[in-house]
């Protein structure tokens, strides 16, 4: 990259363990059932699957054909059915309907459900009222957490983000105890653990319990600290557009498990192509942290250094070329591939970006992010809205005008409503439902009367009391003070300053040097300071939740390990690859090295997804 | 990249601000190195797949891959539908008994146990209430919060085993739901609300609810997972949430198949969130356009799907492509569908312009623009590929010299970005965009003749 990393930044953890743990257990779990069979897969598993097994793994156990989890009824053959699924209810009472259709014609089959990462009372109640409890087996494949990069693990739980902040309900928080715990336990022991948010502290509790049930032995450390914030601390970040270049390929072309399709627009043939991006990418690694704006530039010194080094070989004698072909030509040709492939991918970027007014949506948001012209954003907006354009992004406009200004008027946001469900649907009142009840789109009350009453009734009384006051107490919104937040940690720099990308000077970058991300921008204030002193002022606009305490007895953090400088982030509720790029910034820059661990990478169309009107 | 090449490269000097519509010179940029690197492959080619999946790892999910092979089983299975009906012969209920094996037997122990403890400790057999946790009380208070706690989390991880059955009276079963609220964990939270529904009063249960936001919030989510929709709706309209109860119903609408039937049901259920009636009268608006219209403007213009339960905003495109004409008075017209729902002037401006626009309909665009004198950004995305003329005609009319040149840059209308430059007195500007022009194309020439001609660029030299 284009700053010079500190030399002393430290190695990372070897995460390729966690794969091979998983794939044990799997392996275990199957020979529970021993013999042929066949086995069905849910959806979202696949590709998680296929990141640490292979068809031939699966084939050595026994197992026939694979099938995918598609609610519909079975036609295999095999006397033995294994379910890999998820615990939802869905998924349950669709095997049951499978069992119980066997029933009816007399068929006899074993069937075996293995829940990942774990399995639910719910669940387990579904299969008691349809009458197959006791008729199947099921088991928990403790598979918590897949490595899609050298410093990115992800539980792969998209729906963590709903359940626990919309829906309010906490089913995950012993997951993410227990995807702590079994990192603990492998690189541990922490020496400090930092955190933000209900989550967080639910999360760091319920780890706390399970390690206490064990004894620590004396061990070398692999991480050091760990910080855990939860994703309602933050909402403005990963509702900007992504500049940065991994952040704009997820935007664009959606990046899944740490794997992209790249359409016939970028392959420019009839076929699509399924790419890993990962620091193996040679190429890809260097630009992927990079603004946009810098790629092109790179690339295209790239594909001329890539031209001279073909052209070395005219003039060469035989023998020459012959070391040529034997030692350069395939690494050549493999970056030749990869160097054609991210060209085409920008192109195809800055095609779609230039048809739908990117440049103007930027402007817009830098604006609201700065808290400038006010008016001719809300305009935008508006007319965004009325033109039919992307009912996602409309929606994550209006979001990000209600969280950095607290609300909207109510005369704007009545007026904006209605346009938005005139254009959109009626039944986006359920969306705009759920975005109410996550605070992400309100109305501004009249005078803070209301809010100062909540924050004191909230420390006066407990959950019981509280709860018979009105409805606005049993919200799960919290205000979101973004201009206030904003000013206590800079988040916006002076706008007269030029600001340049190609050398940049803090995190801002990401955000071509509009926005410190607020969630990162903690993390640096509280590894700097050692914990949350000097900070009150923003924790309190945080709405608090913050904690920070030493790790277990026995971490040892003396010595010349390593362990102090490897810092794992926990983002409950998702995180984007632009707060990723930042943190290898910040790494860059302080000498530590981050590994962010995350319930799912999101981005802004994923956020906003979740929330849509399938729900309450 | 050596070394010195790399820091050459991103050390060199400051490049210009890079902007999303600055297209043309990224873009070249760009497509320079994409011809560069593609005149290569005449040397790489031939060989181009051999190690392109084992090497690159992509071009394609590998051959081994489980993705791949779920694909290739849907594929053989749908090809050869099997019989599968063929009753097997049941071997008996021998094997059934092998599902226990989800409780290990040590669990059962630990389970017992904590009855053990239970029963002990608070008396929880004898149910005499009031002095249940009489005991406890007198500890230090965090000591006996974290005491119970540690318990309910155990006994909540083994109740499978220990038959919470044994909490019968209100108080005990309360207190179950308040310490599994305290200890964080959602499944356990869950369960006792399951063993609460099956054995509490749903009146009972949803006031104890009421005064419990984190248990009932566990609650609905619950209800709502397993499509218990008639009790949520119960439960919500108890604890006085109607906008909550009304978009349950509105939801549960949506899977009425029958468009009359949804419309009744619009018109009875939806008073809160709805106060004017609005979805049931946009329905039977779409109910008669659905059946109406001229044939001639369908076969000209094919409809790519019906209107029913589209969005307000999509049904007045619709009649402006479909019913434009119509009088006023007709429950199909456009106008009559503006003034029933109160759309906004502007809102009504830009949905036309864009329906008339697409149907080429010009003298109705130029009607519209006319009738409402609207200058301004507004225009430039609703003009869908209409004749350089009638294009330029409008982009002209912007006042703003920078807009109007930004206009014309992106639609190109080369007339007016010239004769701008030529106002502007900008040899340079003009210069430039000769390169944007096609060689030998009018208006190359233009700009050969406008620059060969001296009075235009003379210090102070009037051209009119």
């Amino acid at each position: 990259m284009a700053y010079d990393a500190r030399r002393d930044c430290p190695q990372l953890p070897d995460f390729s363990v966690l794969k091979r743990l998983a794939r044990d257990q799997l392996i275990y779990l199957l020979e529970q059932l021993p013999g042929k069979k066949d086995l069905f897969i849910e959806a979202d598993l696949m590709s998680p699957l296929d990141r640490i097994a292979n068809l031939s793994t699966l084939k050595q156990h026994e197992v026939d054909k694979l099938y995918k989890v598609e609610y519909k009824p079975i036609i295999s053959t095999s006397d033995q059915l294994c379910f890999l699924i998820r615990p939802r209810i869905k998924t349950v009472k669709w095997i049951c309907g499978v069992v119980n259709a066997d029933k009816t014609v007399g068929r006899f089959r074993r069937y075996k459900l293995i829940f990942a990462p774990q399995k639910f009372y719910a669940c387990e109640m579904v299969l008691e009222e349809q009458g197959i409890f006791g008729d199947v087996t099921t088991d928990e494949w403790a598979f918590y957490l897949l490595p899609l990069d050298d410093d990115i693990i992800s539980l792969e739980l998209p729906e963590f983000f709903r359940d626990n902040f919309l829906a309010g309900d906490q089913r995950w928080v012993r997951t993410a105890g227990s995807a702590l715990h079994l990192l603990h336990s492998i690189y541990g022991p922490f020496s400090k653990i930092y955190g933000i948010g209900r989550c967080s502290k639910m999360a760091y509790e319920s780890w706390r319990e399970q390690v206490e049930e064990e004894e620590n032995r004396g061990r070398q450390a692999e991480i050091g600290n760990v910080f855990l914030i939860d994703r309602d601390v933050d909402f403005v970040t990963p509702l900007c557009s992504q500049v940065v270049y991994e952040g704009l390929v997820d935007d664009t072309f959606r990046i899944k498990c740490g794997c992209v399709e790249f359409g016939p627009e970028v392959t420019s043939s009839d076929k699509s192509v399924k790419v890993m991006l990962n620091s193996q990418d040679k190429v890809f690694n260097e630009i992927r942290n990079e603004h946009f704006s810098n790629v092109f530039n790179f690339l295209s010194q790239k594909a001329k250094n890539l031209q001279m080094a073909y052209d070395k070989r005219r003039g060469m004698d035989i023998k020459q070329m012959k070391t040529f072909v034997s030692e350069e030509l395939k690494g050549l040709k493999q970056e030749h591939r990869l160097l054609s492939l991210h060209i085409s991918a920008s192109e195809s970027i800055m095609k779609k970006k230039t048809k739908q007014d990117f440049q103007e949506m930027l402007k817009t948001e830098h604006s609201l992010l700065e808290g400038f012209e006010i008016r001719e954003c809300t305009s935008f907006i508006e007319e965004h809205i009325i033109r039919q354009l992307s009912m996602i992004e409309s929606l994550r406009l209006l979001c990000l005008l209600s969280l950095t200004e607290n609300g909207l008027l109510s005369k704007d946001y009545r007026s904006l409503k209605a346009q938005y469900l005139q254009s959109y649907g009626m039944n986006h009142l359920l969306t705009f439902a759920n975005l109410k009840r996550l605070g992400l789109l309100v109305e501004q009350q009249p005078g803070e009367t209301l809010t100062v009453m909540e924050s004191k009734v909230g420390k006066l009384v407990n959950d019981k009391t509280a709860g018979k006051l009105t409805d606005a107490f049993s919200s799960l919104a919290k205000k979101s003070n973004f201009r206030a937040l904003s000013r206590k940690l800079n988040l916006v720099p002076k706008s007269d300053e030029e600001y340049n990308l190609r050398v940049p000077r803090d995190m801002a970058y990401i955000f071509s040097g509009a926005y410190i991300p607020l969630s990162c921008k903690l993390i640096e204030q509280v590894l700097e300071r050692d914990g949350w002193t000097g900070l009150e002022d923003a924790t309190k606009l945080l709405n608090g939740h913050e904690f920070c305490a030493t790790g277990t007895n026995g971490a040892d953090v003396k010595g010349k390990s390593d362990a102090p400088r490897i810092v794992l982030v926990m983002f409950l509720g998702g995180c984007t690859f632009s707060e990723i790029s930042a943190l290898r910034f910040l790494g860059k820059e302080k000498g530590y090295k981050f590994i962010v661990v995350t319930t799912a990478i999101t981005n802004s169309s994923r956020l906003i997804e979740a929330l849509l009107d399938s729900h309450m | 990249m050596t070394r010195t090449d790399e820091e050459e490269y991103w050390n060199s000097s400051k490049f210009k601000a890079f902007t999303f519509d600055d297209d043309e010179d990224e873009l070249s940029t760009l497509q320079e190195s994409k011809r560069a690197v593609d005149s290569i492959s005449g040397l790489v080619g031939g060989d181009e797949d051999e190690d392109q999946v084992e090497i690159v790892g992509w071009g394609g999910e590998p051959v081994d891959s489980i993705v791949w092979s779920v694909r290739e089983t849907a594929a053989s299975t749908n090809q050869r539908p099997e019989r599968e009906s063929t009753p097997q012969t049941n071997t008996g209920p021998s094997q059934k008994s092998r599902s226990q094996s989800v409780y290990s037997l040590s669990s059962l122990f630990r389970g017992d146990v904590i009855v053990l403890i239970f029963s002990e400790s608070s008396a929880l057999s004898d149910s005499t209430t009031g002095r249940l946790f009489a005991p406890e009380l007198r500890k230090p208070k965090s000591e006996y919060k974290e005491e119970w706690v540690r318990r309910v989390n155990c006994v909540c991880v083994c109740f499978q085993v220990v038959s919470l059955e044994k909490f019968r009276s209100l108080q005990e079963k309360l207190l179950l739901l308040d310490y599994s609220v305290k200890a964080n964990d959602g499944n356990v939270i869950t369960a006792v609300l399951i063993f609460l529904k099956k054995t509490l009063s749903k009146e009972i249960l949803f006031q104890e609810l009421q005064s419990r936001q984190t248990a009932l919030r566990h609650f609905i989510n619950f209800l709502y997972e397993t499509e218990e929709s008639g009790l949520l709706l119960e439960l919500l309209r108890s604890l006085g949430r109607t906008e909550d109860a009304a978009l349950l119903q509105y939801k549960e609408h949506q899977s009425i198949s029958d468009e009359s039937r949804r419309r009744d049901f619009l018109k009875s259920c939806l008073r809160p969130v709805n106060p004017i009636g609005f979805l049931s009268h946009l329905l039977e608006r779409q109910i008669i356009m659905e059946r109406g219209g001229k044939v001639e403007i369908f076969q000209k213009v094919p409809r790519k799907s019906s209107i029913l339960n589209m969005p307000l905003v999509t049904t007045v495109y619709y009649a402006c492509v479909y019913h434009y004409n119509e009088a006023e008075g007709t429950l199909s017209s456009p106008h009559n569908l503006r003034q029933t729902f109160r759309i906004s002037e502007k809102q009504f401006f830009v949905t036309a312009l864009a329906a008339r626009a697409k149907l080429k309909a010009w003298s109705d665009v130029d009607a519209l623009f006319f009738s409402r004198n609207w200058l301004g950004p507004n225009r430039k995305k609703t003009t869908n590929s209409a004749p350089p003329k009638v294009l330029q005609d409008y982009v002209g009319l912007v006042d703003d010299a920078q807009l109007r040149l930004s206009l014309a840059h992106k639609h190109k209308c080369h007339d007016i970005v010239i004769n701008t430059y030529r106002d502007l007195k900008d040899r340079q500007l003009l210069l430039g965009y000769r390169t944007k022009v096609e060689v030998g194309s009018e208006a190359d020439s233009r700009i050969s003749q406008l620059l060969d001609n001296p009075k235009y660029w003379k210090e102070g030299g009037a051209y009119l």
